[in-house]
């Protein structure tokens, strides 16, 4: 295996060969090589087919800006495709594939798709596709997507795991090419926190591309040498491989660390990237600028490329992209290229230089205010066709061209917060405007500071002012003597005549005719243009190729650039993955798991779990035999009812309210009244919304005068609590009352049914009376349990069975649930699960979320009477609203089907015996359903129009999803024990 | 974005919770004659500035106090941060 | 005497301890926990009961104090929590109540929170990997609240390479899974 453009020297290491494959042949690579580098070195310069026209192509960059290098990175579920090879770092092994081709690159059938261009010019999908609008879904869309695209996905679930994190800094220097590492070393020397990062895998920037000296050192062996020392420094931390990818508001910014894709496989363990939550105090922008083509005819052949990207490939990759390489320029930069080139013994052809009064230069002939016309050579550029100042034609035979049309400075992440970059005339380019993020500043050519010497002071200087502004003292470093040219450039963005398939954006093939074009049907705004051409879209958002868009933009409108005004940038500067965005937080740790005290008993116990929130609850728990969960449901429904059964309802939210104003606060954010609940009694309460509408209902039991414990409804636990200290501190700051949520520290279980008292007697220790007498319906204290453990005791009831709650210290939950276990062997004690808690509840027809469901009043659930108009409290004047208190309101009911095989299915609508089934005529809807083991029929509760007065009426409950109709009649929400007997036992 | 606490100093934004605009401390008297009217003013009319706004953000991932906060909607930059018990009691409110 | 056995936050009867590289992270079962809030008007009066029944000034925002084996730490606008051995202070809410009576509402914390220490070098990388704290400049005493796992914790340097995490006892496996994953990341990384 040759490497044919292999040089010497560079910044890889030649005693460490690599194996790797590109579309399935074997080549071999330096450590320190990116992908595209190590091609390069092997004489392979067609990477890719473009999107539309599936043209040849091959890296116009050695950078991430890249358009046109983009290939799909590993095999299997590791797969990633749109990987610019030109970033992508060599590893052995590597196994890479190009994309957007078949059969194969060299051979593109949809190559096809170049000859009919004509018909593919902007605005091509909104002319063509327009009718009929039908087509689109199923005719036209999925065809363009197989013709025109990037690459395919693996369809396979991405195996590697994601951090993230958080880092604290004072100065934040995005960039560590020139200006970045002199601001880190003053910064670093002042004993800043300091953060530096580097999206490439060395620091230096340019320094490792130019061979300019720094003192009388090269730039990389100068940047070296400054890395080492800020390495030695604690309070700098040195972040390669990290983009900062947006900024956002106050001094936060989001990087993404590559920990592991310069790797095969990540070790064992370690995420694939990181994403960092970086809050700064001071930002500094230093990252450099980005390299313009000069758009020519033919100009996307394989070969033809950025001149400081060939500068890069023989300065720091020593690969050089063909042994003969013609040069285009408007400016100085040509010259640095030839001169770079024959040093490292390439040929030159010819520096084609746009300027009449272009520079002599010793290293190749100088073709002064000529102008390239076209190109020849199929899968890679062969021949450039230039025209002379005279107007005559001369052929110039290359391999590679190197292209420079000057630099654009960085100003991306001075945009992020609508900032408008500004236009220098001295530089033909947009620079940081004055409204870029608080606390960010700009250094070095990002800042339109092009000179090496110009990029280090100014680094030094802004890292100083930046500091200065948060009361840090810093000096600037003594910047190494280094070139310090100015601007020597003629802007010039494209060459005029021929066919106009002069290439602007190779991303989204996007040719200057295009951009005439758009401009011949009238779109005006740079917004518009970028859309209707899709110029500056995709992975590279257009970094190379916004420039001459709106460049000839201007000249078309007969305007000047700044006032035709420039697309601004918004995160991320450049693609980032989903998988970092998510972290960790994927499959069944997306969100935290809470577990019932009872979790691991009922987990011994076989239970089926359902997620309740971030809650696993047991639904049911199946006895060997039974293969269907309404067999499990309904036989802890009826054991419950005939003697007892357990259900853990720790889940439901408990709030500790104390203070000598508890009795008071309770009063002015429950409707009806707890002014006067005695001592050791429980109330059932319903919250109201201030705008009247129920919020959420619990209960309240009184330990102390001043001491209450409040209960919510498991879903509304958080913001009920929130409500709660939105009133405390808002509306009523000097009650005194405290509030703390206890809804983790006790585990409460309810034991229900006719036998629940006898089996809690042998719980609660014999000094406490719980017969009947002594601790009634809507009873509460504080007790003892099993030989002296605190609990606490309420008599309430959500079955409508003899029932009570006890709570223990969570810890001892555990304990508990098996000891009433043991305890209620001789009783057949059952654990009951959500399913038959729910179901018996239907039975008793109380509410519950289904029912409380944030468009229902109290009126509407048969509790109109309970909203106190003697007392202020939240959401009773509103309730009183006319359109709330129709007469024919709806009222919550029950709902029995008229044949009891029949289901009654909640979601239903509720419609008159015949007649028409619409909005119109819609009488109500079922909000819960269950099948009653005890009636042994289907059953439900719901809201009828003036269901109160309705009962015995037979309707039709319509459920048009599942295409069913059932006749229900209106009865009584409360099937089971209406006169409330049992639980008064 | 970053909410600078009277107490705490700078925190993370992600750690609160937004309610709205910071009239809702000013609740109507119950008792007033035109009650009902107040009450619907309060509950459903709000300014919705382009620019500087007084808003309740809770801290429940934090120490759970109740904030008014001063920020301009357009450029999210916060000028003013103090506790809504203490707005309240400035603007009356006891008990 | 009672006869229940307590189990840990993780479901374990013993405390939980993984050792990955340098950092160890231990399940702290051990503790009792009571919220102490001023009630209204005894903001400054409770500074000097609350002194007197627990020898501990009541913590500034952001700090804690200790004395012995007893800490109080801050929670809220004057509020605080105090920690103590389990074994020996299983009712110091009950104890509390009494002592700080009229200035203080007292509440049982117990079993509210499961709590995990960090303890050696990695602990900063650990703490990086979860949550949004600043943990290198937070002073020793420090104590914060914020979100870990998308849980509200409290985040306490005890010494220089020393952290405890408060966290909702009913997410405990979650909060575990999460700092020891972080840690396995830590060191993988290295």
């Amino acid at each position: 295996m040759t490497q044919k453009n292999r040089l010497t020297g560079g910044l890889i290491d030649h005693t460490k060969p690599l194996e790797f494959k590109f579309d399935g042949k074997s080549y071999q690579g330096y450590e320190g090589d990116t992908l595209a580098s190590a091609l390069l070195a092997n004489d392979v310069r067609l990477m890719g087919r473009s999107f539309k026209y599936h043209r040849p192509r091959g890296p116009l960059t050695a950078g991430s800006e890249e358009p046109n290098a983009i290939i799909e990175l590993r095999t299997g579920n590791r797969q990633e495709p749109n990987t610019r090879a030109t970033t992508a770092e060599l590893y052995d092994g590597l196994t890479a594939n190009s994309q957007n081709r078949w059969p194969s690159l060299r051979r593109d059938f949809m190559a096809i798709n170049d000859r009919f261009s004509q018909f593919f010019a902007a605005g091509f999908y909104y002319k063509t596709f327009m009718w009929p609008a039908a087509f689109w879904e199923k005719v036209y869309e999925p065809i363009i997507r197989k013709a025109a695209g990037l690459g395919s996905l693996s369809m396979e679930a991405d195996p590697d795991a994601y951090d993230k994190g958080f880092l604290h800094c004072d100065l934040l220097i995005i960039g560590a090419g020139p200006a970045g590492l002199s601001a880190a070393l003053t910064a670093g020397r002042a004993g800043a926190r300091v953060i530096l990062s580097e999206e490439d895998y060395i620091c230096g920037g340019r320094l490792n591309s130019e061979t300019n000296a720094l003192d009388d050192m090269s730039g990389a062996e100068w940047a070296l040498q400054t890395l080492a020392e800020l390495q030695s420094l604690p309070n700098v931390r040195i972040m390669t491989r990290t983009t900062v990818i947006g900024a956002y508001d106050h001094g936060i910014y989001g990087a993404v660390e590559r920990v592991s894709d310069h790797m095969a496989v990540p070790a064992d363990g370690a995420p694939r990237q990181t994403l960092w939550r970086i809050y700064s105090k001071q930002a500094l922008l230093c990252a450099g600028s980005t390299e313009r083509p000069i758009a020519f005819e033919n100009n996307d052949r394989p070969g033809i490329m950025l001149g400081g990207a060939v500068r890069s490939y023989v300065n720091r990759w020593a690969a050089t992209p063909a042994q003969e390489i013609a040069i285009f320029t408007n400016n100085d930069d040509g010259h640095r290229t030839a001169a770079d080139l024959t040093a490292k013994g390439v040929k030159v052809s010819a520096i084609i230089d746009t300027r009449t009064d272009a520079p002599t230069s010793e290293h190749a002939t100088v073709l002064a205010g000529a102008k390239v016309k076209d190109s020849l050579g199929r899968l890679g550029v062969k021949q450039l066709s230039v025209e002379l100042a005279d107007g005559s034609i001369r052929n110039v035979s290359c391999e590679a061209v190197a292209v420079s049309g000057g630099w654009n400075p960085n100003v991306h992440m001075t945009c992020h917060q609508r900032g408008r970059p500004t236009w220098h005339e001295n530089i033909s380019a947009f620079v940081p405007g004055p409204d870029g993020p608080p606390g960010l500043s700009v250094a070095g050519s990002a800042a339109g500071i092009m000179s090496t010497h110009g990029a280090l002071t100014s680094g030094a200087k802004s890292a100083v002012s930046a500091l200065k502004s948060i009361g840090i003292k810093a000096k600037a470093i003594r910047t190494p003597k280094a070139e310090d040219a100015p601007v020597n450039l003629q802007p010039y963005w494209y060459v005029k005549g021929g066919n106009g398939r002069a290439w602007l954006d190779q991303q989204n093939d996007v040719t200057v005719k295009d951009v005439k074009l758009a401009h011949q049907e009238n779109f005006r705004s740079v917004e518009h243009l970028k859309r209707y051409t899709t110029l500056g879209m995709a992975t590279d958002q257009g970094k190379t190729s916004n420039m001459g868009g709106l460049a000839i933009m201007a000249e078309l409108a007969g305007k000047s650039i700044p006032e035709v005004g420039t697309t601004i940038f918004r995160p991320p500067y450049t693609p980032t993955s989903m998988g970092v965005l998510g972290g960790r937080a994927v499959g069944k740790d997306f969100h935290p798991t809470r577990k019932t005290p009872s979790h691991f008993w009922a987990e011994e116990q076989g239970a089926v779990f359902v997620e309740v929130g971030n809650w696993l609850r047991a639904q049911w728990f199946p006895k060997a035999g039974e293969t269907h969960w309404r067999q499990s449901v309904d036989r802890e429904v009826l054991a419950t009812r005939k003697s007892v059964g357990v259900c853990d309802v720790t889940t439901l939210g408990k709030v500790d309210v104390q203070g000598t104003d508890a009795a008071e606060f309770l009063n002015k954010i429950y409707c009806n009244g707890f002014a006067k609940l005695a001592v050791g009694k429980t109330r059932y309460g319903l919250m109201l919304r201030e705008d009247g509408i129920a919020m959420d209902d619990g209960t309240a039991g009184r330990l102390a005068e001043d001491h209450f414990v409040v209960t919510t409804t498991t879903a509304n636990a958080v913001s009920v609590y929130r409500h709660m200290e939105f009133c405390r501190q808002c509306l009523w700051p000097d009650m005194d009352v405290q509030l703390i949520s206890t809804t983790e520290s006790w585990a409460q279980y309810a034991v229900a049914g006719p036998n629940s008292r006898k089996l809690l007697e042998k719980i609660v220790d014999s000094e406490f009376d719980i017969s009947n007498e002594a601790f009634p319906f809507m009873a509460c204290g504080e007790v003892t349990v099993c030989g002296g453990l605190r609990a606490r005791l309420f008599r309430i009831s959500f079955s409508g069975e003899l029932a009570y709650e006890i709570a223990v210290p969570t810890r001892y939950g555990d304990a508990m649930i098996r000891k009433l276990m043991e305890a209620g062997k001789e009783f057949d004690v059952v654990p009951y699960g959500t399913e038959a808690l729910g179901v018996m509840r239907i039975e008793k027809g109380h509410a519950a979320g289904n029912e409380l469901n944030g468009t229902t009043t109290a009126l509407n659930l048969g509790m109109g009477r309970m909203v106190s108009k003697k007392k202020d409290s939240i959401g009773s004047i509103l309730s009183e609203r006319v359109g709330l208190n129709e007469d024919d309101a709806l009222m919550q009911v029950g709902f029995k089907p008229v044949d009891n095989k029949e289901p009654v299915i909640a979601g239903s609508h509720l419609m008159a015996k015949t007649g028409e089934v619409n909005a119109k005529t819609d009488q109500g809807y079922i909000t819960s359903a269950a099948y009653s083991p005890i009636l042994e029929s289907s059953i439900g509760i719901g809201f009828l129009k003036d269901g109160g007065n309705r009962k015995g009426e037979i309707l039709r409950a319509v459920n048009p999803l599942k295409n069913q109709t059932v006749l229900v009649e209106v009865v009584s929400a409360h099937f089971v024990d209406p006169e409330g007997e049992r639980l008064r036992a | 974005m970053i909410i600078n606490h009277p107490i705490l100093g700078p925190r993370d934004a992600q750690e609160f919770t937004y309610l709205g605009d910071a009239s809702l401390i000013n609740r109507p008297d119950w008792q007033a004659d035109d009650a009902a009217k107040q009450f619907y003013d309060y509950q459903y009319l709000r300014d919705n500035p382009a620019g500087e706004h007084r808003e309740l953000w809770f801290h429940e991932q934090g120490d759970r106090s109740w904030l008014v906060v001063t920020r301009n909607t357009v450029t999210h930059e916060i000028s003013k941060v103090e506790l809504a018990s203490d707005v309240a009691r400035k603007e009356g409110r006891s008990k | 005497m009672h006869s229940l056995q307590p189990i840990t936050a993780l479901g374990g009867t013993e405390a939980q301890i993984d050792v990955i590289g340098d950092v160890t992270i231990s399940e702290c079962p051990d503790w009792s926990l009571t919220s102490i809030s001023a009630r209204l008007g005894a903001e400054k009066t409770i500074a000097t009961v609350f002194k007197k029944a627990l020898g501990i000034a009541f913590p500034k925002p952001m700090l804690s104090g200790t004395k012995d084996d007893i800490t109080a730490f801050w929670t809220g606008p004057d509020q605080c929590i105090v920690e103590a051995p389990y074994t020996t202070h299983e009712t110091l809410a009950a104890t509390l109540a009494t002592s700080l009576k009229t200035k203080a509402s007292v509440t049982e914390q117990s079993d509210g929170w499961v709590r995990f220490d960090l303890e050696g070098a990695d602990c900063f990388a650990t703490l990086e990997r979860s949550c949004a704290v600043d943990v290198q400049v937070m002073p020793v005493g420090g104590v914060t609240r914020t979100i870990l796992e998308h849980l509200g914790c409290f985040v306490l340097r005890r010494s220089d390479h020393h952290f405890s995490i408060y966290g909702p006892r009913s997410s405990a496996g979650s909060l575990h899974h999460a700092l020891v994953t972080a840690a396995r990341s830590v060191l993988a990384q290295k």
